[in-house]
């Protein structure tokens, strides 16, 4: 994966968020993915500097956090853009033409699938099924749905994705 | 069809579908429209509400106007005032948005005469679409928590056992294997705690029918979960969802809270004595870990990896403890059960499998969405007669079922009976409830390599058959796709597959060259075309086809030229458009924004077709009287 933004948080830049989030859990190593969520939920990444605090407050070694990080795909090591589009690539949604839709979106935002753009305003990553196969092709820009997709749609949703048109 | 009276004397209801598809085509707005448009027009005896999904997504957003049950299709913004001005405060249905029938073209008012519908038995998603699912009294009224009362007052631990074991429930996750003997099995094991888990980590791409049905109808799955759990005597419940379905989560979580406060969940449930809790635990995107043992990994707050069993859940689970695993679906029926008996349950099906069955069905057919039918149903009877056929006069091509476990069936067996063993037998599986149509212009190589290319990703790298063997599988399939096949592949494919089913250590790596094997065994000839002959028989593997312009038909509109991604044609004002081939990217835009009345772009697969090198001159359009 080729990243273009980099984790620059120190400890001092995590220390109160990280404190406030363990205020809501016991310490308990099962709580460990959610956890996970919730810093990931703040930062929208996981600095090194949190996964730290974090195995500390759950009294394990730190390997054991970066290999919980690293195994799921939920879970980002690098700070993402401001906007996460996912587009589709499960079943239904590939023999609708896809992979069209990735590449039209790959090269409007000038990066690959897995990457974020420069000025961090869009990340671009694929996942398996939304679950909305019957509006294959699907994408989601942080959670909307848009469906039925096509490479001439990719520019209207990017371009104004508030005022897309509803599609039929 | 009768008139509808005024709405001041019958209270009619707006049921709105908000699942995950028609959200997405904005129906929370329209939910907002409908209900300016009532408080503008003063109107008083309408209420606007909102369900979960109805399952056909196709046609979506989508609305009901109870109690007549007039079913409104792909409804806008824009359509919410004329629906309440003309159907609620005029009493005339609004008919442009009544469901069309794909064959006669017949517009189908009412919601049980759509063919869709009326084909299909509804006892897991019986609720979905008809009631508020953030409401607990919606399922009350419904019948909803009355098998739950009844087990608790009426009958033993063994005794919903055996009722389970004689509707011959089976496990709806996949493997089918008997849901009352699994609970038995947990019931018996010793541990002094239990644990009882729902998993709704459905991680097949294609299947959408957990998802649907903990967004349209939560309750019944966290009633089915509570008795599953007062039969084995577990006090802990888990509900493991994927991570990607924030709505079910929020609607769970809604019900369990709703569950609590009318003790119908938590401590002393309905002052019987019993103890249960339940727990959402959100999935990080690991198709793994619908494996069970790997998900209750995930649940320990572990990397989410499989172990070998023995032991099972049921003996050594969670924590250690003894542990039952059930699918959504699974437990979704266990009230209907309850309620009607197992005789009732058992009279539908087949011998061995019996009840009903829910797929998504997608890919290339006219009505997508999620039905529920009966087991042993014809996959004729589904894909044409629910399904409407495969839209656009394509041809039928092959179905597959059971997701990137599953495999890929061929027109002759359409009229193959769905059940479990049928499936099996075929070289498919029931899986989750997958079923995606393809048609002809779907590559079968192409869906192997795709459904291989998945699981070989999502394999977790703990055993060396799934991690390294499908890794050697997907770097042939590829070859093979981009036209670099050789002759031997296929014999390497199945002894590969072969062993990889029988060396992996769960079931992602044992059934991932299902869809592989399966392909070869129906689709040989389509192998051998893309190895021997560098030929796709479906034009769509991208190093296998050519598009040319045929200048006997262009007419130099300059329309794919403006539209091509790569700028690769040439050509001018009445000049015969080029395009150059070392730079095509094999998009198709330009057969795509051909004009109808030319058709002038044609896509080729070992075949060349002669055209000039440069532009040049168009011909004279025959005369229409001529031709």
């Amino acid at each position: 994966m080729i990243v273009l933004a980099v984790d620059s948080l120190t400890k001092a830049d995590v220390e109160d968020k990280m404190k406030a989030l363990f205020s809501r859990h016991n310490g308990e190593k099962q709580e460990l993915i959610p956890i996970l969520q919730e810093t990931q939920g703040q930062f929208r990444y996981l600095p090194a500097a949190a996964m730290k605090e974090i195995a500390r407050f759950l009294r394990m070694p730190e390997s054991t956090v970066y290999g919980v990080s690293t195994f799921y795909a939920q879970f980002k090591l690098t700070p993402l853009g401001r906007k996460i589009i996912r587009v589709c690539r499960g079943t239904a949604c590939h023999v609708r033409g896809a992979s069209k839709v990735l590449s039209e979106m790959e090269k409007q935002l000038g990066i690959k699938a897995g990457e974020t753009t420069d000025d961090l305003e869009y990340t671009l990553e694929t996942v398996a099924c939304i679950g909305a196969c019957a509006l294959a092709p699907t994408m989601t820009i942080e959670g909307e749905t848009y469906g039925k997709m096509t490479t001439k749609k990719v520019a209207e949703v990017l371009g104004d994705r508030n005022k897309a048109k509803q599609q039929k | 069809m009768t008139e509808t009276k005024p709405s001041n004397k019958n209270k009619q209801t707006i049921l709105v579908c908000q699942g995950t598809g028609c959200v997405s085509g904005k129906s929370l707005e329209i939910t907002a429209a409908l209900e300016k448009a009532v408080s503008e027009l003063k109107l008083t005896g309408v209420k606007i509400d909102f369900t979960g999904c109805h399952g056909f997504c196709e046609q979506g957003p989508v609305a009901i106007v109870e109690p007549e049950g007039i079913f409104y299709t792909h409804v806008g913004i824009d359509d919410a005032r004329e629906i309440i001005e003309s159907h609620i405060r005029d009493g005339k249905p609004v008919e442009r948005l009544f469901y069309k029938d794909p064959a006669t073209g017949e517009a189908v008012p009412k919601y049980e005469d759509i063919k869709f519908y009326s084909k299909q038995q509804r006892i897991i998603l019986r609720n979905c679409g008809h009631i508020n699912p953030e409401r607990i009294d919606d399922y009350i009224n419904t019948g909803g928590y009355e098998a739950l009362t009844k087990v608790l007052n009426e009958m033993t631990p063994e005794q919903v056992i055996d009722e389970i074991k004689r509707s011959g429930l089976r496990g709806r996750g996949g493997a089918g294997f008997s849901t009352g003997t699994k609970w038995e099995f947990c019931r018996n094991a010793v541990g002094d705690q239990k644990y009882m888990i729902c998993n709704a980590d459905e991680g097949d791409p294609g299947a959408f029918m957990d998802r649907s049905t903990m967004e349209g109808d939560p309750h019944t799955v966290i009633e089915g979960m509570t008795i599953a759990a007062y039969a084995q005597g577990a006090s802990e419940g888990y509900i493991y969802i994927r991570a990607e379905y924030p709505l079910a989560v929020k609607r769970v979580r809604i019900a369990l809270e709703q569950a609590e406060e009318r003790n119908l969940l938590g401590d002393n449930i309905l002052r019987s004595g019993f103890n249960f809790h339940i727990h959402v635990k959100e999935g990080a995107g690991a198709f793994v870990c619908g494996e069970e043992t790997a998900l209750m990994a995930s649940i320990e707050g572990k990397r989410g990896m499989p172990r070998s069993r023995p032991p099972f859940p049921a003996t050594s689970g969670l924590w250690g403890k003894p542990t039952t695993i059930n699918n959504v679906k699974s437990l979704a029926t266990v009230p209907v059960i309850i309620n009607k008996g197992a005789d009732w349950y058992a009279a539908t099906g087949t011998e061995k499998s019996k009840g009903t069955c829910v797929f998504a069905l997608t890919g290339k057919i006219a009505n997508s969405g999620l039905i529920e039918v009966p087991m042993g149903i014809a996959l004729r009877e589904i894909i044409y007669e629910i399904g409407g056929g495969i839209p656009d006069g394509k041809k039928f091509k092959a179905v597959q079922t059971g997701g990137p476990s599953g495999g890929c069936l061929p027109e002759t067996y359409l009229d193959q009976s769905v059940d479990y063993e049928s499936l099996a037998a075929a070289g498919s599986m029931m899986g989750s409830g997958g079923m995606v149509v393809l048609d002809e212009e779907t590559c079968i190589v192409d869906i192997a390599r795709y459904f291989l290319s998945f699981t070989q990703a999502e394999s977790c790298g703990k055993c060396v058959p799934c991690r390294i063997g499908t890794k050697q599988m997907l770097d042939i399939l590829e070859r093979i796709c981009c036209g670099e096949g050789e002759p031997g592949d296929i014999d390497l494919l199945e002894v590969l597959g072969t062993q990889i089913k029988a060396g992996s250590l769960c079931q992602l790596g044992q059934t991932a060259p299902n869809p592989v094997l399966t392909t070869i065994r129906y689709f040989r000839d389509e192998y051998e075309a893309h190895i021997n002959e560098k030929r796709c028989p479906a034009l769509s593997c991208p190093s296998l086809i050519t598009f040319y312009i045929d200048p006997d038909k262009c007419q130099g509109c300059g329309i794919c030229l403006r539209s091509c991604p790569a700028e690769c044609i040439a050509g001018d004002k009445r000049m015969v458009h080029v395009i150059d081939q070392d730079r095509c990217v094999k998009c198709g835009t330009c057969l795509e924004v051909c004009p109808d009345r030319f058709s002038a772009v044609t896509k080729l697969s070992a075949e060349t077709m002669d055209v000039p090198r440069e532009p040049v001159p168009v011909k004279e359009k025959p005369k229409a009287a001529a031709a």
